[in-house]
């Protein structure tokens, strides 16, 4: 328990077991990123898995939206504090677009168009955990909140679900991301409050 | 040398910049110092073991362990009525950071820098002014401050005399609801006008900071896109209402 503020009661916004700690409840839905939003055009548009050995594997944005998609509704969790629950989204997960890619790589760098990059374990992109989605509560995802298309893995504090997303690199070390090299913890589990190195 | 966790901070003074904001002095035993444009957590404790935190800009550099956090009052606001109200001086409060290594404005940069704030977002953009001036930088800096009136201007009577003694520090105002009296301008939004007019031209290539409100920082830095500046040069502090 922290110093005691006198007087001061919070407002007790419904807590519950969905909020990991250090986190309050926002019904908006705010916008962080580090510089202007990229604007990228559907005909240029494409989705890029590359692995260790530099073998690539690439998707139009038609292509993409030919595969099978999900309608995942998660809650996610911004480092900066809020939280928001019952988010909707509609995309391909990464299963899908990891299946048959013949990898031994631990670790993924997301990159995004506008040059942003975010790091997570491999595994954390499996077993229905992450998505690109392109849909959010059921219209095309503004750009503000990185359409056309983002990554989404709501386990993890947002800034790993990389707004504007080109491409994930597979890779057999560990390479820290936009954020992660500014001081921010490698992993982000919400749960374990890991927001900053040392976390 | 990293810290990390959180340590606790006394509040030594509190000045009212306008009728919703003030800047809250507060001391932290061994503050390892901070870049201009930094923010730090602050964390209020109930009776009964609740917690609320929020993130601030700090709006000044450090003075030995002292460290400046100008608050806005978000109305029906969680954390920042207590901050501004609630709070005593000699009360103590939690505090981590300094917090984020990209919006910084880094002394060494030989750059012209234009800042653009729009309402509080001006915060870390006055501890990248106030910075420069402490160091004795010739760096040439640019402010376009939108407000909604003159009565909503923080830290007002400061940038009147930094812009009076500094030749390379100019300000530009934009009012978005009511204009001075005797000024000729009508109320607007930002537009490309303004960062036309009070910018710098792209080919200086500026580094350029913007930080306000969500819809602002999108207006501002599309524009400075449109007119060609490199995406990279151009740093944005986005904020919503966070209570």
């Amino acid at each position: 328990m922290g110093i005691v503020s006198p007087g001061f009661q919070g407002r007790r916004r419904p807590t519950g077991p969905n909020l990991p700690p250090g986190q309050y409840l926002t019904e908006d839905f705010p916008v962080l990123s580090a510089g202007p939003t990229p604007r990228v055009s559907l005909t240029d548009w494409e989705f890029v898995i590359t692995t260790e050995t530099g073998a690539e594997l690439r998707w139009s944005w038609d292509e993409m939206w030919a595969l099978p998609t999900e309608t995942p509704t998660v809650d996610i969790h911004c480092v900066t504090h809020w939280s928001k629950l019952g988010t909707n989204w509609q995309g391909v997960s990464l299963d899908t677009l990891l299946d048959g890619v013949d990898t031994a790589a631990d670790y993924a760098l997301v990159h995004s168009y506008g040059g942003y990059t975010t790091n997570l374990p491999l595994d954390d992109l499996r077993d229905g955990q992450a998505w690109v989605v392109h849909q959010y509560d059921g219209a095309d995802l503004p750009a503000e909140h990185g359409g056309p298309a983002r990554l989404l893995v709501p386990h993890l504090y947002f800034w790993k679900s990389a707004k504007w997303v080109r491409g994930i690199r597979l890779g057999l070390t560990d390479e820290p991301g936009f954020w992660e090299t500014a001081g921010y913890h490698d992993y982000g589990d919400p749960w374990r409050e890991q927001r900053y190195q040392g976390d | 040398m990293k810290r990390t966790g959180w340590w606790v901070a006394r509040l030594v003074d509190r000045r009212v910049e306008t009728d919703t904001s003030a800047t809250l002095v507060l001391e932290v035993p061994d503050w390892p110092g901070h870049l201009p444009g930094q923010h730090v957590d602050l964390r209020l404790t109930a009776e009964d073991g609740y917690q609320a935190a929020r993130s601030y800009s700090v709006s000044a550099p450090a003075d030995g362990d002292r460290i400046e956090v100008t608050v806005q009052r978000v109305p029906d606001g969680e954390v920042s009525p207590y901050l501004l109200d609630g709070l005593s001086v000699g009360d103590r409060i939690e505090v981590r950071g300094p917090v984020g290594g990209y919006f910084v404005w880094r002394l060494t940069d030989p750059a012209p820098v234009l800042l653009v704030g729009g309402g509080s977002g001006v915060a870390p953009l006055m501890a990248m002014i106030r910075a420069r001036r402490e160091a004795g930088s010739r760096t040439p800096f640019r402010l376009i401050y939108s407000v909604r009136s003159e009565r909503d201007i923080y830290f007002a009577d400061e940038l009147r005399r930094r812009v009076r003694d500094d030749q390379s520090l100019d300000v530009a105002y934009v009012y978005t609801r009511e204009v001075p009296e005797g000024l000729s301008a009508q109320a607007h939004r930002i537009g490309v006008p303004d960062l036309n007019s009070h910018g710098w031209p792209a080919q200086l290539e500026p580094v350029n900071f913007v930080c306000g409100p969500t819809g602002f920082v999108e207006a501002v830095s599309d524009i400075l896109v449109a007119l060609g500046h490199e995406p990279r040069r151009i740093k944005t502090e986005r904020f919503g209402p966070t209570g």
